[in-house]
């Protein structure tokens, strides 16, 4: 951090969200112009809005450049498995439904190796809130090509091209049972926290998907620079109110964002087990 | 005043883990080992704990450390192929020191291999089967009374010295009724053990700092203050991931030694006819049932045998099987797969006395005939 010789308090003052860091496990392993950084900085301005302390949060991952995340916040964090953040959640929030559970996955984690754990979490309705950082590639092991890696891009084990297609995130969580799904970007820091903080209080699965440069190994890959990469985001998403209105030829190429789908009529998944639990056994724990 | 009850194997296992504390467990279904989740499913509600049928095994495995890491008392159990599936997270248990028990109810391997029919396969997988070194209590009852017993001691050991335990059953053990003395299991009988809690202030919390029994105070998730970070990563005390190689080398020594150092206390086997033995079967589970009748039937023959029955597995029982070697003339190794705790005998026998296998992968059992023939041919000095 560039604030050696300032006490935490008057960071504090200044920038509350600071609370939620471990500021001496810093600086992060996160590459220059990488999007990790935003999305966690949107989570903890999120956690800060909704008044959420510290000791009623949990943060799980699983492994890839995103799952590094709960290292460096200050709640209690759990740096699991791969794929497997959401089984370890899922025991978690059950055991201890006080707690806002929050799961860090990338694409390469929670769609790939853990896409069984993902959508079983999704139709569970169980309330954990997912931040997915789509960053198209497998960042930590050097560039692989990923489930999220657009077709014809390129990747360490894609050297002519990705001739595979997409996973859409969020049509696949909505499909699965989640009820809240929204996508945000790096680039829209400010619209990301808004969303992560609807997530968050949302009662239920929430799953924001956060397109991401990975400008180090993606872009090298592909020839994109960190600026021409938060561009992308900018000039290719566009918010989802507008993008219903747009006749259907008019869509090709563009990405929706903002809140895709919201119901909060269906049961949360730990709220419905307690129920049952104090029926049968009186309260008893 | 004894108060029987006629039990089946799987539901003793499971009633046994609610005596025991148990009030989480995750599971997925597969044979022998599914009555132990229904009969969960069944208990744990009422009980005021959690049941969660997972998507796999893998996610079974992983739900009981995030239980685990909450404060509960938590359990999965499986069956062979189950097994391979969950060695990933229980790997993960050991490394991050979530208190867990692990039920395994062998069946006949590999792949698939027989799934209604017993096997001993898992012997070596128990301790070797994750990937990385590794050290857990493993424990293997004979009996369903004894499941009972060994279900309560696996738990009061995974508390105690914050790691995985292994319970191994086998499909025979699983699915036998037998009586069991329940008047042995009201709670002024039961030595209930829990895992210890932090004794520091917040502020002076390390997670990760082993007391002097080389066994760190993790504040359960959700405790206020004593916020915590875990990884299968290796960690300092705090729980960060480090690649200081005296941090690392420290970590793997002590979470092998808070286990080894104990493995005193942990022994546990039965002796039969051991006295004047000149040849000792040592062997576990469902096959010393056998073993014991084929002691006694040698013994109608004038052959001095005796039995070992090893109820812990592992850490095994090192100078009790080296002392054995040096006081009879043969060792007999008898177990259902092609030949696992032989190497274990063998190993600490040094070559005190010649030790001898029976061994079958077919999906039935050694019959006390069988072994007995064994004796009989090693009696005559033949192998």
């Amino acid at each position: 951090m560039s604030t050696p010789n300032i006490p935490m308090e008057k960071i504090v003052e200044k920038k509350p969200y600071f609370k939620y860091l471990r500021l001496n496990k810093m600086p992060t392993i996160w590459c220059p112009g990488c999007g990790i950084g935003q999305a966690f900085r949107a989570t903890c301005m999120a956690l800060d809005e909704l008044g959420i302390p510290n000791d009623k949060v949990a943060m799980v991952s699983g492994i890839g450049c995103s799952s590094r995340t709960p290292g460096y916040f200050d709640g209690f964090t759990l740096h699991t498995t791969h794929g497997r953040a959401p089984t370890f959640a899922t025991g978690l929030k059950l055991a201890r439904p006080e707690l806002t559970t929050i799961v860090f996955t990338g694409d390469g984690d929670a769609l790939a190796i853990g896409g069984n754990h993902f959508i079983h979490a999704a139709r569970r309705n169980i309330d954990i809130t997912v931040v997915l950082i789509n960053n198209w590639i497998y960042g930590m092991t050097g560039g692989q090509v990923s489930p999220t890696t657009p077709t014809g891009s390129y990747a360490t084990t894609t050297p002519y091209g990705n001739y595979e297609p997409q996973f859409d995130v969020a049509k696949l969580a909505i499909a699965a049972g989640a009820t809240y799904v929204a996508r945000g970007t790096a680039y829209h820091a400010m619209e990301l926290k808004k969303l992560i903080m609807d997530g968050i209080k949302h009662k239920g699965f929430s799953l924001i998907e956060v397109l991401s440069p990975c400008t180090i190994v993606y872009g090298r890959k592909n020839r994109m620079s960190i600026e021409e990469m938060y561009f992308w985001f900018k000039e290719n998403t566009i918010p989802v109110k507008a993008w219903e209105k747009l006749p259907e030829e008019k869509r090709a190429g563009k990405i929706p964002r903002g809140v895709l789908y919201h119901d909060d009529s269906r049961p949360e998944y730990t709220e419905l087990y307690w129920q049952k639990v104090k029926e049968l056994s009186g309260g008893e724990k | 005043m004894a108060k029987l009850e006629l039990k089946y194997g799987n539901h003793a296992c499971a009633e046994a883990a609610i005596i025991a504390g148990c009030r989480f467990y995750a599971g997925y279904p597969i044979t022998p080992s599914s009555e132990i989740a229904e009969k969960m499913a069944e208990l744990l509600p009422k009980h005021g704990g959690v049941f969660i049928q997972m998507e796999d095994e893998i996610a079974a495995m992983g739900a009981v450390v995030g239980g685990s890491f909450a404060g509960l008392k938590s359990m999965t159990a499986t069956s062979g192929p189950g097994f391979s599936l969950k060695q990933e997270n229980l790997g993960y248990a050991f490394m991050v020191e979530a208190p867990c028990v692990i039920v395994n109810v062998q069946r006949g391997g590999p792949s698939t291999g027989l799934p209604t029919q017993p096997g001993q396969q898992e012997i070596m997988q128990s301790l070797w089967g994750t990937h990385g070194d590794k050290l857990i209590p493993v424990f293997y009852p004979g009996n369903v009374q004894e499941i009972m017993e060994e279900t309560i001691r696996a738990f009061n050991w995974a508390e105690r010295l914050r790691t995985p335990v292994v319970l191994l059953l086998d499909e025979v053990l699983g699915h036998m009724r037998e009586t069991v003395d329940m008047a042995q299991f009201t709670p002024d009988k039961v030595e209930i053990w829990n895992r210890k809690m932090p004794d520091v202030p917040p502020e002076e919390y390390l997670p990760y700092k082993p007391g002097e029994d080389d066994v760190p105070a993790i504040a359960p998730y959700g405790t206020p203050g004593y916020r915590g970070h875990a990884t299968g990563l290796h960690h300092d005390y705090t729980g960060f991931p480090t690649t200081d190689p005296e941090m690392c080398q420290e970590l793997i020594d002590r979470l092998i030694r808070k286990v080894k150092n104990r493995q005193p206390e942990l022994e546990k086997n039965e002796e039969y006819k051991l006295d004047d033995a000149e040849i000792a079967i040592v062997t576990f589970g469902t096959t010393a049932r056998a073993a014991k009748t084929a002691v006694d039937l040698a013994r109608e023959k004038g052959i001095k045998a005796g039995l070992l029955r090893v109820i812990t597995i592992w850490p095994s029982p090192e100078e009790t099987l080296n002392k054995l070697a040096k006081s009879v003339k043969a060792i007999l190794v008898p177990e259902l797969n092609m030949g696992q705790y032989v190497f274990e005998v063998e190993r600490c026998a040094r070559g005190e006395a010649p030790v001898y296998r029976l061994n079958r992968a077919n999906g039935k059992i050694i019959y006390p005939h069988e072994i007995l023939a064994k004796i009989e041919e090693i009696a005559k000095g033949g192998k």
